[in-house]
C-alpha cells in the first residue's frame, strides 16, 4: 500500500503569485532576505531563537532582538508532496518542507524545496537556502537539495 | 483530585438538521439550519426555547468559516425572553467538546438555567475551507506559512503524519483503516452522508492529495447545524430523557504544542501529535479515569491520521504504538456484540466527521450524549461513559467524558 508514487522533479511554486505582508516585529526578517542573508529572531537577553518573530521571547521576556546572519543551510524536519498549484488548480508538483535552520536552534521555515524529484525528499534531508523573487520587491527563502 | 463540577451538569437536548453535502443546503440559510437545531433540541429536552437564557459557543463564535452567530440577533428572533450568559471559547473546532465546559461554567455560577451551544456551518462557493488559508491575504505571521503552498488544513495535517511515520514506522495502512472501520458504522444511517461500505482497494485507489494523505483521509464536506443544551442536574431530572451527566471536561493546551499549523515549531514528540495531551491528561486527573474506562471514544476525524494520534495522546496505546492498535482491529464496533474487538474501545461509532457528516464536532457530542443515554444506533452494551474530543487543531483543543445517569 505504501509504494512510492513517482512525482518527477520538485519545483517552486512561481514566485509571481505569492505575495507576502510585514509588520515591525517580522520585517527585518524580509529586509535581510531581500539581501540575499538569511536570518532568524534571536532574544538579545537570553539568545533564544524564535521564528515567526514574535514581540515578546517566551524565555525571558525581553523584546529586545538580533537578527544574526545564518549559514542558510538545514535539515528537513517534515514535509509533503503536493501536486495542484493552489493558485489555479493546475497540475504542479512542489514539496513543502519544515526546515530545522543550522545555527538558530528551534527555529523553523516553511519553504518549498528543489533540485531533486519530489520522491526522493526525505526526513532528515540536508538542504540551503535558495531565494525566490516574489511580488512587489520582496524576496523569498526556499531550499534546495544538498 | 477530582473537578468540582463533576456530575453537576448534563446534556439534556439534542437537535439537528438533515447533513447535505457541501453546499447543497441553499436556498436555506444559516440561520434557518441553526433555528431548526435549536429548537429541535429543546424539544428533545422537553422544554421551550423560551427557558433558554444562555449561549455557549466555541470556535469565536463562527458560525461555518466567514459566519457568526450572534446572540442578540438569535435571542430576539427566536423569542428568548432575555439571555443572561452568552460567552463563546476561542479558536476553532478544537473547542467543541470545550463548550460544554463553558456552558457548565455559566450554569454554576447561576448565570443562566439552560445553556444551549450550537454550530451551523453552510460551504457555499465563497465560505470553502480547503481554501480557506489559500483565499486569505497573508498576514505577517502567515507570510511565514502560506508562500510555502501550505494553503488546506490537509497539507498542515501531512506534515504532522509524515513526521509520525518516520519517528514510529507508522503506515497509511493504518490511515485507511481508520476509515474503512469507521465506515462500516454508517450504512444503518440515514442521515449520514456516506453510507457504502468501503474497500481496501477503493481506498487504495482513492487521490493522493497531500502525501501522504488520500481524498478519503480528509473528512466530509457537509453543510447542516447541530445543537445541543446543557442544564444543571436538578433541572435535568425534569427533562424528557435520561441525562447525559458532564463528567469531566477541560480546554485548553500546552506551549510546546502552541501555535500549532500556523507555527510548525513544535519540539517532538508534540509535533507527530494531536496536541491533546494536556487536555487528556487534565479529565483524567480530574475523573480518576482512563483511556481504559471509556466505553466509547468520539474522536474529531477531520483527518484520519489525527485519530492515530489522539489514541496515543489519551493513552488507548503508548505513544508511537498507534499504528499497531489501529491495525489490530481495535477502534472497530462489533455490532453483534456490541462492543469492542480485540479488547479495544469503539471509535466513532456514528461514522465520524470523515463518513457521517462535518459539522465542526458537534455529531460528535451528539453521538456521545445518545450512547449514554441507550440510544444510539450502533449502540455500544451498557455504555456508561463516553469521551468525546475537539481538536486537533490550534488552542484551545478540548476533551469531555459524559457518564449515563
Amino acid at each position: 500500500m505504501s509504494k512510492t508514487i513517482s512525482y518527477g522533479p520538485a519545483r517552486l511554486l512561481p514566485g509571481e503569485q505569492i505575495r507576502i505582508s510585514t509588520n515591525p516585529d517580522t520585517e527585518p526578517f524580509w529586509q535581510a532576505a531581500k539581501e540575499h542573508r538569511l536570518t532568524a529572531c534571536q532574544c538579545a537577553r537570553c539568545g533564544h531563537f524564535r521564528m515567526p518573530p514574535t514581540p515578546y521571547c517566551p524565555e525571558c521576556s525581553s523584546t529586545e532582538k538580533v537578527w544574526p546572519t545564518l549559514p542558510g543551510t538545514g535539515t528537513v524536519f517534515s514535509y509533503v508532496v503536493c501536486n495542484k498549484n493552489p493558485k489555479n488548480g493546475e497540475d504542479f508538483i512542489y514539496v513543502p518542507v519544515v526546515v530545522d535552520l543550522d545555527g538558530a536552534p528551534g527555529a523553523r521555515l516553511n519553504a518549498n524545496v528543489t533540485g531533486c524529484d519530489a520522491e526522493d525528499v526525505h526526513i532528515g534531508m540536508k538542504v540551503t537556502v535558495e531565494w525566490t523573487d516574489i511580488q512587489d520587491g520582496w524576496v523569498l527563502p526556499n531550499f534546495r537539495k544538498v | 483530585m477530582a473537578w468540582a463540577h463533576q456530575d453537576k451538569t448534563a446534556i439534556v437536548g439534542v437537535g439537528a438538521t438533515d447533513y447535505y453535502v457541501r453546499g447543497k443546503s441553499w436556498p436555506r440559510t444559516i440561520n434557518d439550519m441553526a433555528g431548526e437545531a435549536i429548537l429541535k433540541a429543546c424539544a428533545d429536552a422537553g422544554i421551550s426555547i423560551k427557558d433558554v437564557d444562555g449561549f455557549s459557543y466555541y470556535s469565536t463564535a463562527g458560525a461555518g468559516y466567514l459566519d457568526k452567530f450572534d446572540t442578540a440577533s438569535l435571542m430576539e428572533t427566536l423569542g428568548m425572553p432575555h439571555v443572561s450568559f452568552s460567552a463563546t471559547l476561542t479558536s476553532g473546532g478544537g473547542g467543541c467538546v470545550g463548550a460544554i465546559g463553558l456552558a457548565t461554567a455559566g450554569l454554576m455560577n447561576e448565570d443562566c438555567k439552560y445553556a444551549v451551544t450550537v454550530m451551523a456551518l453552510q460551504q457555499l462557493p465563497q465560505h470553502r475551507l480547503g481554501v480557506v488559508f489559500g483565499a486569505a491575504a497573508p498576514s505577517p505571521e502567515n507570510s511565514f506559512l502560506q508562500p510555502s503552498g501550505l494553503v488546506g488544513p490537509g497539507h498542515l495535517m501531512s506534515v504532522l503524519a509524515r513526521r509520525h511515520m518516520h519517528l514510529y514506522g507508522t503506515t497509511q495502512d493504518a490511515f485507511g483503516e481508520i476509515v474503512m472501520a469507521t465506515r462500516a458504522n454508517t450504512h444503518n444511517r440515514p442521515k449520514a452522508v456516506r453510507k457504502a461500505p468501503l474497500t481496501r482497494e477503493e481506498y487504495e485507489t482513492s487521490p493522493m492529495l497531500a502525501d501522504p494523505l488520500r481524498r478519503l483521509d480528509f473528512c466530509l464536506e457537509t453543510d447542516g447545524a447541530v445543537a445541543v443544551i446543557t442544564t444543571t442536574m436538578d433541572r435535568a431530572k425534569d427533562c424528557r430523557h435520561k441525562p447525559a451527566i458532564v463528567h469531566a471536561c477541560a480546554h485548553g493546551g500546552q506551549r510546546e504544542w502552541g501555535r500549532a499549523f500556523a507555527w510548525m515549531g513544535m519540539p517532538d514528540p508534540h509535533f507527530a501529535s494531536s496536541g491533546h495531551k494536556f487536555t487528556a491528561d487534565r479529565i483524567w486527573a480530574q475523573s480518576g479515569l482512563s483511556a481504559k474506562d471509556m466505553d466509547v471514544a468520539l474522536l474529531y476525524d477531520h483527518f484520519s491520521p489525527m485519530v492515530l494520534m489522539q489514541l496515543e495522546d489519551y493513552g488507548f496505546c503508548e505513544k508511537g504504538e498507534g499504528n499497531d492498535y489501529v491495525l489490530g482491529g481495535k477502534i472497530r464496533y462489533d455490532a453483534a456484540t456490541g462492543r469492542g474487538v480485540n479488547g479495544g474501545v469503539p471509535v466513532n461509532t456514528h461514522g465520524g466527521n470523515l463518513n457521517e457528516a462535518y459539522i465542526i464536532g458537534m455529531t460528535h457530542v451528539v453521538e456521545a450524549v445518545e450512547q449514554v443515554r441507550g440510544t444510539a444506533i450502533n449502540q455500544v452494551t451498557d455504555c456508561e461513559f463516553a469521551l468525546a474530543s475537539g481538536g486537533p487543531a490550534s488552542l484551545p483543543v478540548s476533551s469531555l467524558i459524559l457518564r449515563n445517569a
